[in-house]
């Protein structure tokens, strides 16, 4: 298939740049790495949480956290493309029309696999320690890959819309941020005023947080929103949300990309 | 011999044609032929490109390129087309060859006659001393000329280039030309748009004169400037001097295009040496001195402003 091929040479591409300026790697790897630190150690001693002690909490928010910023990579990955025309020149080339977009994400998906190996890593020299069997596990991480995939095409999106890397950046924290601290991924939701209970409880980010802390054998406590179906199901409802992203993003995306121009 | 690049019509709005970017621009350029699209920034150049390189519908109007129509079959036409923007389209961060093994696996050429094609297209263009340094440190010349390098890979039988030495200096300049004339002599049909008379009286063999978007004017470079007739007088007076000059010149023939800046009044005249004495006797007898006075071959410059109204290099807002 040469939608594969041209994509898989896309991705071999950013595979190439992050040799050639090997800082992006290490950055985007220490990040995380010092969220579990900080959030370890600073936070760890204040926030209640049943069951365990704070690290078995906090490790699937902060996966989730991380991999949900694939959006920011993606998106600005594009923009900068964008704005130094290479998207123009890869638009007149014969070949399929989403596989630029497609190499791209495939890139993110496995800079999120280095990633996540390199937090995992951290995570246990912290005191994380997963109860579940290893199917389990390899099921969460397989899951948290997954979401990152997702998000990487609402990026794709924001990439092509905004055209420049500056304001994809900025756009994306401020949609990415909220998202992942209205949520269970750092502190349990039994504490927030109920309204905001019921966001949080419908906010993927905590479905995707309650589904790996299932996987990974921890069990999830919730406030009023316990019986809701969300709260349940946590998995399920994940694995919906990541259906409904990729079919809304993936069509509009590659559209956007048949459109596209750098003026 | 055949026409490799034809439009017609070609209308192009923006922001719901409040803004006419193309507004039914019709070329056509013979095979194995240089046509040069001349005109101010926001004229449509880059549009016409965009469309004819299949980057941009047009919102009515055909085009085709080597025989194939450019809006039904966009696909077919990137096999043929070669493009090279405004600016280097090539990734910074990875070096000269890595781009030109890129895009060669992009045009589907095999490992091999990736890499073989990108150290030949490095050797022709004289890049083979900084093919394994990062694009980042080339030099604004190198970049285009590794830019228009991505575009020969497939040696494409349309060649497109956008303003292909706009921001280069004067020796970057020349050499784009070079490399270009050598393309040319290989017998690529090439369409390049450009702000630059000079540029487009050494490479075009053919100029189409575009103004809001559209083509006002065709021919080579001399019957361009045969077509707003003969040579020109161009007197230079002292400031104070400038309205008394212009109604001595005025009688003389013509209108009279003034230069506040330099201080100059020119006409165009038929029979010059005649008109040169008559001018000067004209101007003696009101007291006017003259600073210079010169009979002048018009040059693109004059062409175009007789055409448009306005001077070609001059930033026009659309």
């Amino acid at each position: 298939m040469s939608v594969i091929h041209d994509g898989l040479i896309i991705t071999k591409r950013q595979l190439l740049q992050l040799s050639r300026v090997p800082e992006v790697l290490i950055f985007s790897t220490i990040q995380p790495v010092m969220f579990v630190l900080l959030f370890r150690f600073v936070f760890g001693g204040s926030i209640e949480t049943a069951g365990g002690d704070y690290v078995q909490f906090l490790m699937p928010g902060i996966f989730v956290q991380t991999v949900s910023f694939t959006l920011a990579g993606t998106a600005v990955g594009l923009a900068e493309d964008m704005t130094k025309g290479l998207i123009d020149r890869f638009r007149s080339l014969p070949i399929a029309r989403s596989a630029v977009v497609l190499g791209r994400t495939l890139g993110d998906a496995t800079l999120n696999v280095v990633v996540l190996l390199v937090m995992g890593v951290a995570g246990f020299v912290v005191g994380w320690r997963p109860t579940s069997g290893g199917l389990s596990i390899a099921a969460g991480f397989l899951l948290l890959l997954s979401f990152g995939y997702a998000m990487s095409w609402i990026g794709v999106f924001v990439g092509l819309s905004v055209r420049d890397s500056r304001a994809a950046n900025g756009l994306v924290f401020i949609i990415v941020f909220p998202m992942t601290f209205l949520s269970n991924a750092f502190a349990p939701t039994s504490n927030m005023p109920t309204v905001l209970q019921y966001v949080a409880e419908w906010n993927p980010v905590s479905t995707m947080v309650a589904g790996c802390r299932e996987l990974f054998g921890l069990p999830n406590v919730f406030g009023v929103t316990a019986n809701s179906w969300p709260s349940q199901n946590p998995l399920e409802m994940s694995l919906i949300y990541m259906l409904i992203i990729m079919s809304v993003f993936v069509p509009f995306s590659i559209r956007k990309y048949m459109k596209a121009s750098a003026r | 011999m055949a026409d490799t690049i034809i439009a017609e019509d070609l209308v192009k709005t923006y922001r719901n044609g409040e803004v006419r970017a193309l507004d039914g621009l019709n070329l056509s350029v013979p095979e194995g032929s240089v046509l040069g699209i001349l005109g101010p920034n926001g004229a449509g150049k880059t549009t016409c490109v965009r469309v004819l390189s299949t980057l941009l519908t047009p919102d009515s109007g055909r085009a085709t390129v080597a025989g194939i129509d450019v809006i039904k079959h966009p696909d077919q036409v990137r096999e043929v087309i070669g493009l090279s923007g405004q600016y280097a389209a090539v990734d910074e961060t990875l070096t000269g060859w890595d781009n030109l093994v890129m895009f060669g696996r992009l045009y589907h050429l095999g490992k091999k006659s990736a890499i073989a094609r990108a150290d030949e297209l490095l050797e022709q263009f004289r890049l083979t001393d900084s093919a394994k340094r990062p694009i980042k440190t080339y030099s604004g010349g190198m970049r285009r000329r590794l830019d228009l390098a991505a575009s020969l890979i497939v040696r494409p039988k349309v060649l497109f280039l956008d303003e292909p030495t706009t921001g280069l200096d004067p020796r970057g300049r020349i050499d784009m030309w070079n490399v270009i004339s050598g393309l040319v002599s290989e017998g690529v049909t090439l369409l390049l748009t450009t702000q630059y008379l000079e540029e487009a009286d050494q490479l075009a063999d053919s100029i189409a004169v575009v103004d809001h978007g559209k083509v006002i004017a065709r021919g080579t470079a001399d019957e361009l400037k045969d077509q707003i007739g003969g040579d020109r007088l161009e007197v230079s007076v002292h400031v104070d001097d400038m309205n008394v000059a212009a109604e001595v010149l005025a009688r003389l023939g013509g209108e009279v295009h003034r230069d506040e800046g330099l201080h100059r009044l020119s006409i165009g005249v038929t029979n010059g040496s005649a008109v040169l004495t008559e001018a000067v006797r004209g101007l003696d007898a009101v007291g006017v001195k003259i600073l210079d006075l010169a009979l002048k071959r018009p040059s693109l410059d004059d062409v175009f402003l007789s055409l448009t109204g306005h001077a070609a290099e001059e930033e026009v807002q659309s």
